[in-house]
């Protein structure tokens, strides 16, 4: 049986990883509050529907980062299964999101079912080219970033082509509920959906051993060939659930405004996602994950965006900030630093065990 | 005496072939981008085939790329084939020189549209572009005389660099300098409407107050409507806020049309004409008058506010569906 404090310390180390993004949230949340004390307040305001919707930065960044978050969440299961990152997702999202637009285009009026059957073949779209991508990597075992930089060169060109080169409009308010509010409910539905992916997510890893395959197949292939799992399905799987994350993004991305623009939705999140997940504490080398540690990284993000822009930080030079404070978190996050601040810690308290030998001692 | 009949048999025989050549068809080779590229493409291919027409008395012969190779190769193969008048969008501004020495040297005339090239003036007859700088011109002007007691913008810009936003920019940045007009924000969404959503969405959270969004392109400020209509903020002809837009998109006239917004300028696409009645002005042994001293000639754009704007202008000046 382990002790009280046993069990306290073994939450600590398994949760460890979660301290970088849970001090950079933290520091970000201070520094604004010390801006702008009422940076984070959040009122109740009625939009020009009627509806009763919450307001305020803290609902922007958790609205904002919604695709984010998705996308991260499928991404960390790739980096873990196959020791890799897909670098497709934003051109993914575009597909996806233009397949929707394509089926709701074709019908005369935009039904419910109509919108359901769009975003039915939208998940399948994306799940397909998902697993394209997973095929290449498993079957073929060729690097993920070279197998995804495929879909990345051509994406955004058959997008393109799905849409005859035009920004098409979708204006119905199944819609615009899907990227804004639903009509009664203040909590804008980008943030509703992030929650239902979070626990589907959460009840696979529950009541399936997916979450532990996958680990095991990122830590050692052949050990789990051994133990009979298949790293080949393992890995396919991964991308396919990142595409059905594509597949989500994309719909709230043309939810948002209603119309789909091929060229800039998502563009560049790839780059942000794999950023998520390694600011989560996530090896991208593959092997142990933890989901919700690139969660919070995403918000990381955005909040850190969102406040870049409150303080008029010109949008071209947000990235330069960005990518100041991504050096500090990385680093921060980095195995020598670890390293470094693991023997200080064991400095630390030998010194004190020694004091206190010294004291019995005496 | 035979010698008379066989010189005045040959002049008779010279002067039918003058008629005949005279009353063909004016070939014409139309060096253009492709229509998929944009809805300001689309409109502007189906210009020039329209005005080019067999019915208008030419015989034009078209080719589409977004390659600059492409299109130089297609340029010298109308001139192979002998066109009089050789039309040219090209795709990058270098690398014509050669092709349009060609052009001079078989006697071709070369008139530009929407893209200038980088090349000896002599080389082209003509250009026909837009002036992004009138059009910022346009809209700052059109802006100024609505009178409002106070002018705080939010400005969200287009991808920075770019022509569009160089001349959207300018004029506006003028006023903030001159301190006619308060910049409460001035971003780039690089044309991305999600982008100029965000800002917006930053700007009435910070609690501060604006009443002009001037967005660079209809994409741009439809994504800022969708911040305010979420924010509740009234917006349009009888709203708080006044919106505006650039490029003219059908479907954002439309919103001007509901009282949604409250200007949108215009980029023409549509210089077809123009050229049309300098080759027939060159047809008929005239001289182009009207250039620039960069041989330009500019197109006439409109700015529409929607207090003013008809179905009919929808109709004929807005791009896409």
């Amino acid at each position: 049986m382990k002790t009280k404090t046993e069990q306290r310390r073994s939450f600590f180390q398994n949760n460890a990883q979660l301290l970088v993004p849970l001090i950079a949230l933290g520091l970000l949340i201070i520094f604004n509050l010390i801006r702008d004390p009422g940076f984070f307040s959040v009122e109740l305001a009625t939009n020009n529907d009627g509806n009763p919707v919450l307001q305020g930065n803290l609902i922007s960044i958790l609205n904002g980062a919604s695709e984010l978050v998705i996308l991260a969440m499928g991404m960390t299961l790739v980096t873990a299964a196959a020791g890799g990152q897909d670098i497709s997702v934003g051109c993914l999202a575009a597909v996806a999101g233009s397949a929707f637009v394509k089926v709701l285009k074709s019908g005369a009026a935009i039904t419910p079912w109509l919108v359901l059957a769009g975003f039915l073949v939208c998940c399948v779209t994306a799940m397909i080219f998902g697993a394209f991508n997973g095929t290449l990597v498993s079957v073929f075992r060729i690097q993920p970033m070279i197998a995804t930089l495929i879909l990345f060169t051509c994406g955004r060109s058959i997008a393109y082509w799905i849409n005859g080169g035009a920004t098409p409009i979708v204006e119905s308010p199944i819609i615009k509920a899907i990227g804004g509010f639903i009509p009664g409910v203040p909590i804008p539905t980008p943030i509703l959906i992030v929650c239902v992916m979070g626990i589907f997510f959460a009840l696979v890893f529950r009541f399936t051993t997916m979450g532990l395959f996958m680990q095991t197949v990122g830590i050692n292939q052949n050990a789990a060939r051994l133990n009979g799992i298949s790293a080949v399905g393992m890995k396919l799987l991964a991308f396919v659930l990142l595409g059905l994350c594509c597949a989500v993004s994309g719909v709230i991305g043309v939810g948002r405004l209603q119309l789909i623009n091929h060229e800039t939705l998502l563009l560049n999140v790839e780059m942000d996602a794999i950023l998520a997940v390694a600011i989560g504490g996530n090896s991208l080398g593959g092997g142990k994950f933890k989901m919700i540690g690139s969660v919070l990284g995403a918000y990381t993000i955005q909040a850190l965006t969102i406040t870049l822009y409150a303080m008029k930080v010109s949008s071209t030079d947000v990235k330069a900030y960005k990518a100041v404070v991504i050096i500090l978190l990385v680093v921060l996050g980095s195995p020598v630093v670890k390293a470094w601040f693991g023997s200080v810690k064991n400095k630390l308290t030998a010194r004190g065990v020694s004091a206190a030998a010294g004291k019995e001692a005496a | 005496m035979k010698k008379f009949a066989a010189l005045f048999l040959s002049l008779v025989l010279i002067l039918c072939s003058a008629a005949v050549v005279a009353e063909g068809p004016i070939k014409v080779g139309i060096v253009n981008n492709p229509p998929s590229e944009s809805g300001y493409r689309e409109a502007n291919v189906k210009d020039f085939e329209t005005v080019f027409s067999a019915e208008n008395g030419y015989e034009a012969k078209t080719f589409y790329s977004i390659k600059n190779d492409e299109q130089l190769s297609a340029a010298r193969q109308f001139i192979t084939d002998g066109v009089d008048y050789l039309l040219i969008s090209a795709a990058e501004t270098t690398g014509w020189d050669s092709v349009l020495a060609d052009a001079k040297e078989q006697g071709v005339t070369v008139f530009l549209f929407d893209r200038m090239i980088d090349c000896d003036p002599d080389l082209f007859e003509a250009a026909v572009v837009s002036n992004m700088a009138d059009e910022g011109a346009t809209a700052v002007n059109w802006l100024l005389s609505l009178n409002l007691p106070e002018y705080k913008v939010i400005h969200i810009q287009g991808a920075m660099g770019s022509d569009a936003q160089l001349g959207r920019t300018g004029a506006l940045d003028a006023q903030f300098e001159a301190g006619a007009m308060t910049k409460v924000v001035q971003q780039t969404a690089t044309w991305d409407e999600a982008e100029a959503k965000k800002i917006v969405e930053t700007v009435i959270n910070s609690g501060e107050d604006f009443n002009v969004i001037y967005a660079e392109n209809d994409g741009m400020a439809k994504g800022a409507v969708a911040a305010l209509d979420e924010a509740g903020i009234t917006h349009g002809v009888n709203g708080k806020v006044v919106v505006m837009g650039f490029d003219c998109n059908k479907w954002a006239l439309r919103e001007l049309l509901a009282g949604n917004w409250n200007y949108d300028g215009q980029c023409s696409p549509f210089q077809a004409k123009v050229i049309d009645s300098m080759i027939k002005t060159l047809e008929a042994g005239g001289a182009i008058e009207g250039l620039n001293e960069k041989k330009q000639i500019i197109s006439v754009e409109k700015g529409f506010d929607a207090r003013e704007l008809t179905e009919e202008d929808i109709a004929t000046y807005g791009l896409g569906e």
